[in-house]
């Protein structure tokens, strides 16, 4: 067992668990953030990661950990980083319990998350145009090309998804559609 | 049962049947944590939830700390949140060594080509929802442009990015006086 891997990734889970401010999706750009710092899993890996995060039990912030943990370092691995992860939270909510009574009333914190909050909307935002860039575009010998059927899947189920009436349906069952798509007209 | 069993069972239970964190969880939460267990008051579970939006980590977990801390102190919250954590280890985990076993099969290939697609869409949609929720205001333009300018073209942490913007927050509205 690879002890210096694995404390390697309890400090890095934990460092998006004090920094992830905003909850799942707010752990993207930090994940992304590994690809480029580690070669523990691709970008390929990351977009399976949030299908299978998306169309499981189970918050998405702790899913992806669990399964980037999984796919560097098996079983364990999966445990180690979602401990990392989770620890801040138990630290810093803990403290604020115990000491801070009116935590979210005070001005500074407020001012605080008033200018974090349009700023992870900007990161989370770069965080999907790589995952996007990855999706729906095709390495070729000669170069880069678009993957037509990818991105007409993609426009169709955007512009569904923005029908008042479709909004209820879980991302679980897009994802199933998905994979008849997929199937059906051989991706 | 002791409290703290009743603890992990519960948010076991809550990890274990909710799709989707943050918002999604709050019915179950509800129902769980108000009426079924009666630990904590409708407005206790608005409250946590807030500061939980409030902190870094994971929405669900930070509540499942905070409503474990406020029923038996540090060890609830530890229990609380081990419970919240269990299903996605072990379901995770489950789904990754089938995920590993197929992933060289054509069909499978075919199929996680498809949900790219849709991942994609998925996500464009999240972040147009987000910026619906955040952006209220031209400072919240400012901040959002000028962060993600850096994140596509500057080499810099995300980290960074998060504390300039506390910072630019916390003196605009806490240090200027602009109303939130």
């Amino acid at each position: 067992m690879n002890f210096g891997l694995m404390a390697r990734m309890f400090w890095e889970f934990f460092k998006i668990g004090l920094f992830a401010v905003g909850g799942g999706p707010a752990t993207l750009p930090y994940l992304m953030d590994l690809t480029e710092k580690f070669d523990w899993y691709t970008m390929e890996d990351l977009t399976n990661m949030i299908a299978i995060s998306e169309s499981t039990p189970g918050p998405l912030g702790l899913n992806m950990a669990t399964y980037a943990g999984f796919h560097t370092l098996g079983t364990f691995g999966g445990v180690v980083s979602t401990l990392g992860l989770v620890i801040p939270s138990i630290i810093v909510i803990t403290l604020i319990a115990k000491f801070l009574e009116n935590f979210n009333e005070n001005k500074f914190v407020q001012g605080a998350f008033a200018g974090i909050r349009p700023a992870v909307t900007a990161l989370i935002a770069s965080a999907v145009y790589g995952v996007c860039k990855v999706s729906l575009v095709v390495q070729t010998e000669t170069g880069y090309a678009p993957a037509v059927k990818t991105i007409v899947l993609c426009v169709i189920v955007f512009a569904l998804l923005q029908v008042k009436r479709l909004q209820k349906y879980h991302p679980a069952l897009w994802l199933l559609f998905a994979v008849i798509i997929g199937i059906v007209f051989r991706f | 049962m002791n409290e703290y069993m009743q603890l992990y069972t519960a948010f076991l239970r809550i990890g274990g049947l909710t799709f989707g964190g943050g918002l999604a969880m709050l019915p179950m939460l509800k129902y769980e944590l108000v009426e079924k267990k009666n630990w904590i008051t409708e407005e206790d579970l608005l409250d946590c939830y807030a500061i939980g939006q409030c902190t870094p980590g994971i929405i669900a977990v930070n509540t499942a700390t905070y409503v474990g801390y406020k029923r038996k102190g540090v060890m609830g919250g530890i229990v609380a949140t081990l419970g919240m954590i269990t299903p996605s280890i072990v379901i995770i985990t489950l789904v990754a060594i089938c995920l590993q076993a197929f992933i060289e099969n054509v069909w499978v290939q075919h199929a996680l080509m498809g949900v790219r697609a849709v991942v994609c869409a998925l996500m464009l949609n999240t972040v147009l929802t987000l910026a619906k929720k955040s952006l209220k205001n031209a400072f919240c333009y400012f901040v959002c442009i000028v962060a993600f300018l850096l994140a596509m073209f500057v080499p810099i942490p995300t980290v960074c990015i998060v504390i300039i913007a506390a910072v630019v927050g916390i003196l605009v509205y806490a240090v200027g006086g602009k109303q939130v």
